[in-house]
């Protein structure tokens, strides 16, 4: 041991001075930045605001991979348990010509869209794989409207932060931010390879983001609000995933 | 002689201990981790896609934490993911954190040149032979041993630095969606998403291995004496121990 000389603790004060200084000027850059998930706080904070500010940083132009087309999968699965950690029987889904998306929060025109006034918008396809967190995947084409084009359309304010998305199920929603939002391979996807979308896959309309896992492609989409905090959503952890166990963020 | 007076003779520098430490805390938790998120499918595919609707490649024979997987049991195990899946990712990045400045600093001491890479005279079919005959044989060690590596230990750290531990983290980041959209490289070069992770799973087992190898290897040597030697940064070798005895 070194004996505590002044010398010393001046050193270790400078060091220590130094540390501190450079942790709150980091924390405000990544705040800055968008790097810190809401699900920030807690026990397993430092590794998921570590994933997610090194990906975020990482996939800032980056599209994920989109497959040949004879590499649809014959036979995709279609996960009947939709929340992960919770088992509730999807709704019966029924009456698809009333189905309306109601777009609303930080936007210069909320609208109500039916699925002609979506599928009136520009559309796209993309042939993308499904990863589920619990390991298995499949491929298909997703045909739908990217959501850039309905915050287009609905005109999203600056101060827009994350795109709050909920599902026919109420105790269903999440989030994404605006990274994701505006991501031209995010889609609300209404056809799956060449048909309609079935209910089983989440039909009507279903939000497909696949740079993140399957748990954040909610099914059932019925209401978009655009937000600059998640402070007063549910528990303010930035979806019902967190409150169920899960991470906000799912790019791993 | 010198040790008589300080019969405790250096034997693990402070980095080397404090990454071992963290490294078994992190890997611990990897793995009881990586169990319970394997458990919610414990099938495995080769190539891009894989569900309960295509073959697998194999399956492991225990219940699973869903209800869609058909296991031929009747038992659905609670599931644990949420948490596990948190801290999995937390734990993967103190282990890289913690490899990073373990191999920068192996790399600027000449730990690794020195005490690692095989020495000029280890490099024979010879020396591996001598090294596994004297294991068969369960002799016990000489004392000389607790202050370097043979071939066969230098091989065995080597090959889990260098080789295991790359492999296991790439076979993950493989698994990243996000990861994938901005280095379709490493996935598309493992066989696929479901290679990917059914690789992750024979890597984590390859290392998982190490570990009992390593523990048992250790026991062989004398538990408490190298546990003691990897926490303080002393060894004490056992005849210098009764000298000291003797002497008080």
């Amino acid at each position: 041991m070194k004996p505590i000389t002044r010398r010393n603790l001046i050193r270790t004060g400078v060091i220590a001075a130094t540390g501190a200084a450079g942790l709150t000027a980091a924390a405000r850059i990544a705040q800055r930045y968008g790097l810190i998930p809401p699900d920030h706080g807690g026990l397993y904070g430092p590794g998921e605001t570590l994933t997610y500010a090194s990906q975020r940083l990482l996939t800032k132009h980056s599209l994920a991979r989109e497959f040949p087309r004879h590499m649809i999968s014959k036979s995709p699965f279609a996960n009947p348990t939709i929340p992960p950690g919770s088992a509730p029987k999807p709704h019966q889904v029924t009456g698809f010509s009333d189905w309306r998306l109601e777009v609303n929060g930080m936007v210069a025109h909320p609208a109500s869209f039916s699925l002609s006034d979506l599928k009136a918008l520009p559309f796209r396809s993309q042939i993308t794989e499904v990863a589920c967190e619990e390991g298995w995947s499949y491929i298909a084409e997703w045909i739908g409207t990217p959501l850039i084009e309905v915050l287009n359309a609905v005109g999203v304010l600056p101060q827009a932060r994350y795109v709050v998305y909920n599902s026919i199920q109420q105790d269903w929603w999440d989030s994404i931010d605006m990274a994701d939002a505006l991501h031209p391979q995010t889609f609300l996807a209404w056809g799956m390879n060449d048909g309609d979308l079935p209910p089983s896959f989440g039909g009507p309309l279903r939000m497909r983001i696949p740079r993140q896992l399957g748990y954040k492609s909610v099914k059932f989409i019925t209401r978009l609000t655009v937000t600059d905090s998640m402070k007063h959503f549910g528990k303010g952890l930035g979806s019902a995933a967190p409150e169920g166990g899960y991470a906000w963020y799912a790019g791993i | 002689m010198a040790s008589a007076a300080n019969p405790e003779t250096p034997r693990h520098s402070a980095l080397v201990r404090v990454t071992h430490w963290l490294t078994l805390i992190a890997f611990l938790a990897l793995l009881i981790t990586g169990v319970e998120i394997l458990i919610s499918h414990p099938r495995f595919y080769w190539g891009e896609t894989g569900n309960v609707n295509t073959a697998p490649l194999f399956t492991i024979p225990i219940p699973s934490s869903r209800d869609t997987v058909p296991t031929g049991y009747k038992t659905v195990l609670p599931d644990q993911n949420g948490w596990s899946r948190y801290l999995h990712f937390q734990s993967a990045w103190l282990i890289v954190i913690t490899g990073l400045v373990y191999v920068i600093a192996i790399l600027w001491s000449g730990h690794l040149r020195k005490d690692l890479l095989p020495e000029h005279s280890q490099r024979t079919w010879r020396a591996y032979r001598e090294v596994l005959t004297s294991y068969l044989r369960r002799a016990p060690p000489q004392d000389s041993e607790a202050h370097t590596y043979n071939v066969a230990q230098r091989s065995a750290y080597l090959s889990v630095i260098f080789i295991l531990f790359p492999l296991v983290i790439l076979t993950g980041l493989a698994l990243s969606p996000a990861f994938n959209s901005a280095v379709p490289f490493v996935v598309n070069a493992l066989g696929g998403r479901q290679s990917a992770r059914t690789l992750h799973f024979f890597v984590s087992g390859a290392l998982l291995l190490f570990l009992i190898v390593h523990v048992a290897m250790v026991i062989h040597a004398g538990f408490t004496s190298r546990v003691r030697a990897m926490i303080t940064g002393r060894a004490v070798e056992s005849h210098e121990s009764e000298k000291v005895e003797e002497r008080t």
